[in-house]
């Protein structure tokens, strides 16, 4: 009897232990791939199977990616990365299910998440209690770093960033001689929503901005109450924070309204999704969207990413996809410094990632944590609807076409 | 102004509401039966209305009757395949069925027409009308007036008819009835036919303004659910006057609530009417 407990927790000692050479790394990852996001979670799953392909196959033209040269991990004998893809529906309750079954059944060494900051809430929770790193491409809502977590890593800008640029280009705006003196706020009342609105509306407020806000529930049947609502108030710019199907509805209901601002802003989620476009972006030629992402020119790395995403999907990458995808290089190159995927040593290897804008897919600064685990190097564009793609047009150094303001929506 | 405009909208919407939530309450008064996949009838009439589009094109006359009969003949076939089978089960059996097939049909949808949300081609039906100050969009009046007039037939057919006089006496006594020479089970399967075509052909002109995935159905279940029991469960004319009901109260209160309070209002009302008349408006005591 004796005699087997022994084999017994041997066998469970070499399970638990760091992967040997050449071994599977398995990693978990959480999307919403039914239910309301779910093009958006489809879409990231996609972003995330483009990565992997990179990183466990040698690609060395794409120069200066960390992992991009190499087949696999080479601190870890060259073993490749697999993801186990979990759906959590865009439901919190869902999240945290999954999560737990990621790290108690299939084991994984690290998770990343989660498109809805709802759902992030909760699934980090139970990384934290497990030890486990959890690394959020994605998800915005502020508070999701501000509840003193260790194993919470954050690549993607968040709320506070967002509010700062929009404020920030809405005043240059102003500067060159455009009407810009109300602003309204409309958002859904999640986690997102109401973390992004609220920053937006502190921001604006505090730079001297006359403020409207109207939140409503997400998946609504009917928005022409709010529309109506703006049309009353008139305000010179409009702000969406919302999801697709919300989003979608709104432009329709503008139109039908007759109702235009000079400029709308989206707040990425809805309007960078992949069924906006075809959709509505004939009657919202014009609107204003945040994105880190852009495929630059032919022949550049950002490029070819976009081109191997076109051959997976048929269309090009969206932000969302782009910063899904960068969290998981973000993880990648922390795993092989950690040379291992002991929980711990691949917290402390992010905890000292230190990546420059040259090695990094998206247009941050760079991604280097803080003590909360948020990227401080974080930042954004703003990209335009203009014909049937959207074009980076501020700040200026980085545009790729000129601003069309105002908007010209449908006419 | 604005509130006389919220009040039309939020009656035409109510007018669509009206007429899936009949194919609801007919089925109830029927035999007794809830149907949990109505919902998804709803989801369905939209991409059989997007199909329609795509392959036949035409306007929405064209891909209104495209939904109402690929659904009425879904509705046999379920009825034959599955409603018979499981009616001479248990309680919870029925329900867990529909609940059940629910679910299929949503995630059936989801591997068929992937989840990404689509819309009609604008081109289909469009424009907005100005009328005194008001402006009336043009794909949803069309869907609110049609959508009035098709819950009128489905209320004069169950009424007037001879086939509503057959359908309404397997409703009552199905034994007396089959002495009677009707064939119950060709009653009930029409029943269902209907039912899931006013659920399909209200999917079908939402279509036109709703943007819409498989998911969708979840939503406007709930609402055919609040809008039936409100009605009084059974009662076309109940579920019609709950829908514009429903329609009107989201909107009021949208508008001076604000969009966020809408549904607690709804939700708050339905369960006071409830808790003072738990028959329904209509519904027979």
């Amino acid at each position: 009897m004796k005699h087997m407990l022994a084999i017994l927790a041997a066998a469970m000692l070499a399970a638990a232990g760091p992967a040997r050479a050449a071994d599977t790394i398995k990693l978990g990852a959480l999307y919403p791939l039914t239910g309301n996001s779910a093009p958006a979670g489809q879409a990231a799953k996609a972003a995330i199977a483009v990565a992997v392909d990179i990183v466990n196959t040698a690609h060395p033209e794409f120069k200066g990616l960390p992992l991009a040269d190499t087949a696999g991990l080479p601190n870890l004998g060259g073993a490749k990365i697999e993801v186990i893809d979990a759906d959590h529906q865009g439901d919190p309750s869902v999240g945290q299910q999954q999560a737990l079954r990621l790290i108690t059944r299939e084991h994984v060494a690290a998770l990343l998440g989660t498109y809805q900051s709802s759902v992030a809430l909760t699934a980090t929770a139970v990384a934290e209690r497990y030890g486990i790193p959890f690394v959020i491409g994605d998800s915005v809502a502020a508070n999701i770093t501000q509840r003193g977590f260790k194993w919470t890593f954050r690549v993607t800008p968040i709320a506070g960033d967002f509010a700062v640029s929009y404020v920030d280009f809405l005043t240059q705006m102003k500067r060159s001689g455009r009407k810009v003196d109300s602003i309204a706020v409309l958002n859904e009342n999640t986690d997102y929503g109401t973390s992004i609105g609220g920053s937006i509306v502190e921001a604006a407020q505090k730079a001297g901005y006359q403020v409207m806000r109207i939140v409503y529930n997400a998946k609504s049947t009917d928005v022409s109450a709010q529309v109506l609502q703006l049309k009353d108030k008139n305000p010179d710019v409009a702000i969406f924070v919302g999801y697709t199907a919300d989003e979608i509805l709104y432009m329709k209901t503008l139109k039908e309204l007759d109702y235009k601002p000079a400029m709308i802003i989206g707040d990425d989620a809805g309007f960078s999704d992949p069924s906006f476009i075809p959709a509505v972006g004939d009657i919202s030629q014009g609107v204003l969207d945040r994105s880190a992402w852009d495929a630059g020119k032919p022949g550049s790395v950002t490029y070819r990413i976009n081109e191997m995403y076109k051959a997976r999907t048929g269309r090009d990458m969206d932000d969302t996809s782009g910063r899904w995808m960068q969290a998981f290089f973000v993880l990648a190159d922390a795993i092989n410094r950690a040379g291992s995927t002991d929980p711990a040593k691949i917290q402390k290897a992010l905890r000292e990632t230190d990546l420059k804008p040259a090695q990094l897919m998206m247009g941050y600064r760079g991604v280097k944590f803080d003590a909360s685990g948020q990227n401080l190097l974080a930042s954004t564009y703003l990209i335009q609807l203009q014909g049937k793609s959207y074009k980076a047009v501020w700040p200026e150094a980085r545009a790729t076409a000129t601003l069309q303001w105002p908007m010209t929506g449908w006419k | 102004m604005i509130l006389l405009q919220v009040i039309v909208d939020g009656l035409l919407l109510g007018a669509v509401y009206a007429l899936f939530s009949s194919g609801l309450t007919l089925i109830w008064g029927m035999m007794n039966f809830i149907n949990f996949a109505h919902g998804e009838f709803v989801m369905l009439g939209m991409y059989v209305a997007l199909l329609a589009v795509t392959w036949i094109g035409g306007g929405p006359v064209v891909f209104g009757l495209a939904a109402a009969l690929g659904l009425f003949l879904l509705g046999v076939v379920i009825y034959f395949a599955l409603i018979r089978a499981v009616m001479r089960g248990p309680m919870l059996a029925q329900i867990l069925s529909t609940f059940g097939l629910a679910l299929l049909l949503r995630y059936a949808a989801f591997w068929v027409f992937s989840p990404n949300f689509v819309t009609l081609p604008r081109s289909v039906l469009s424009g907005t009308l100005r009328l005194d100050g008001i402006l009336l969009s043009v794909p949803r009046l069309a869907a609110g007036l049609a959508a009035a007039a098709l819950t009128l037939g489905m209320h004069l057919l169950l009424t007037r008819t001879a086939l509503g006089s057959r359908l309404l006496a397997v409703a009552e006594d199905r034994d007396a009835a089959t002495l009677m020479g009707i064939r119950p089970d060709r009653m009930q399967a029409f029943a269902w036919g209907l039912a899931a075509a006013s659920a399909g052909i209200a999917g079908a002109l939402m279509a036109i303004s709703f943007p819409f995935s498989p998911a969708v159905g979840e939503t406007f279940a709930l609402t055919a659910f609040v809008v039936v029991t409100l009605g009084g469960f059974g009662s076309v004319p109940g579920a019609m006057l709950a829908g514009l009901l429903v329609g009107l109260i989201q909107g009021l209160s949208a508008y001076w609530l604000g969009p966020v309070y809408k549904d607690v209002v709804v939700y708050g009302l339905f369960v006071a009417l409830l808790w003072l008349r738990p028959q329904g408006l209509l519904g027979a005591a």
